[in-house]
């Protein structure tokens, strides 16, 4: 039986526990809109380029000597997996999810005989992948000193993979994250980087009303204007990705730190019950003593 | 003639500008083209250099630095992808050379490829813009 002095003090802490819970949430909901608002910003771009991408793509894939960030290498031995995480703690099972998919995925990969190379972006991920993968993950890089995310951000990790494939070390990229869908939900994806996957189903109906009546001219040509475009598009993927991941990362601390604050309170109900009742038989006590005590006489 | 074109130029990070001009001068990678009304659908990469936006025929063009990117002319308009634009007016010649001699220096003291032909990307737009400016 705790005494009437350890429940006030299980109590205020509790309540200033609760008061953190709220200010993270706070915090997270403003984060969350910036950031939102950055992924809907940077959509037009990612939106043109695949529609271009695949106008185009689909003319030269099959022909030969099209670039290998399009046609692949034509093995899928070496596969890179690159997985997208936050910095910080405390966002639900935002971090958990994606590490769940991406190891699920490593692990098929493993039993079909393939090597796997493991790229993470952000620690949370990397601390629980280490443990289980450590000589496969090549790199982490660390995100902790971004504030803002910014597509000079994305650029040098796109860069450094896009380098490692020259250098053949892998044949086929793919990149987890989660994708926002609302603060309540996130998706977790795998989205294939290398070789660029062509979204042919999303192109019909655009190839009806656009491409059908016009007959482009390419400058300087289809492959030049390809083998430009690709590998920006591998940065565009890489940042479009980055910044869904930091748009769900808030929104799930935000759902999170919104239980625990709900949590909170229904603890300090509860405590501020046995409080009461606590106090209630201590006076109860004292006055059967005195009663019994007055009887005695 | 009242027909306009209607032209988007998008960034990565945003879409910066939506509007409607006479024509459109566009640094191509094989040489400077004018976007008109109607003009016929091509796609072309764009080599480092100015934009210049006449909103109506006489007008002062607009002049917007871009560092490299891909336009597309398709029968809506003119699209262009570029991944950062510089309003000439805002560029400091003074600053400008600064930031050149320090690239020039990062080219020279580049270990591997990968430095070096980041260096050297830096450096040719730099150049292009220099000249521009002074």
């Amino acid at each position: 039986m705790p005494s009437l002095k350890d429940l006030k003090v299980r109590i205020n802490s509790v309540k200033s526990t609760q008061k953190i819970t709220k200010a993270m949430k706070m915090v997270a909901a403003s984060k969350l809109r910036r950031a939102q608002e950055a992924a809907e910003a940077a959509r037009p771009y990612a939106e043109r380029m695949e529609k271009v991408l695949t106008g185009l793509g689909q003319a030269v894939k099959d022909q030969p000597g099209a670039s290998p960030l399009l046609a692949g290498t034509g093995k899928d031995d070496v596969q890179l997996v690159i997985i997208a995480t936050s910095e910080r703690g405390l966002c639900g099972g935002f971090n958990t999810n994606i590490v769940k998919a991406a190891r699920a995925h490593i692990a098929s990969l493993i039993a079909d005989g393939k090597t796997v190379k493991i790229l993470c972006i952000g620690k949370k991920g990397y601390g629980v992948l280490r443990r289980e993968f450590e000589d496969r993950i090549i790199d982490l890089k660390d995100m902790s000193a971004v504030k803002k995310l910014g597509f000079g951000d994305a650029q040098p990790i796109a860069a450094e993979v896009l380098a490692m494939f020259d250098r053949g070390e892998f044949d086929v990229a793919t990149l987890f994250y989660a994708k926002f869908q609302s603060a309540l939900v996130q998706i977790t994806t795998a989205q294939q980087l290398i070789p660029a996957p062509l979204n042919v189903a999303a192109n019909e109906n655009d190839a009806e009303d656009e491409l059908a009546g016009a007959v482009y001219d390419y400058e300087p040509s289809e492959e030049a204007i390809l083998d430009d475009l690709l590998p920006r598009n591998v940065a565009v993927q890489v940042y479009r990705g980055l910044l869904e991941n930091a748009a769900s990362e808030q929104g799930a601390r935000m759902t999170a730190m919104d239980n625990a604050t709900r949590n909170a309170g229904e603890m300090i109900d509860s405590l501020t019950i046995t409080y009461n009742r606590t106090r209630q038989a201590n006076i109860t006590k004292e006055l059967i003593e005195i009663i019994s005590g007055a009887e005695a006489l | 003639m009242s027909e306009t074109l209607h032209f988007e130029i998008v960034s990565p990070e945003r879409l910066l500008k939506d509007a409607e001009a006479a024509m459109v001068v566009v640094p191509g990678a094989d040489g400077d083209f004018a976007a008109m009304p109607a003009h016929a659908p091509m796609m072309s990469t764009i080599r480092p250099g100015v934009v210049e936006i006449y909103e109506t025929e006489t007008a002062v063009p607009e002049q917007l630095f871009v560092k490299g990117g891909l336009a597309q002319i398709s029968p809506e308009g003119l699209t262009i992808l570029a991944e950062e634009t510089i309003h000439l007016d805002d560029v400091d010649a003074g600053d400008l050379a600064g930031k050149i001699s320090a690239v020039e220096g990062d080219l020279a003291a580049a270990s591997d490829d990968v430095a070096r032909a980041a260096a050297e990307k830096e450096l040719a737009w730099m150049t292009v813009l220099s000249e521009i400016v002074s």
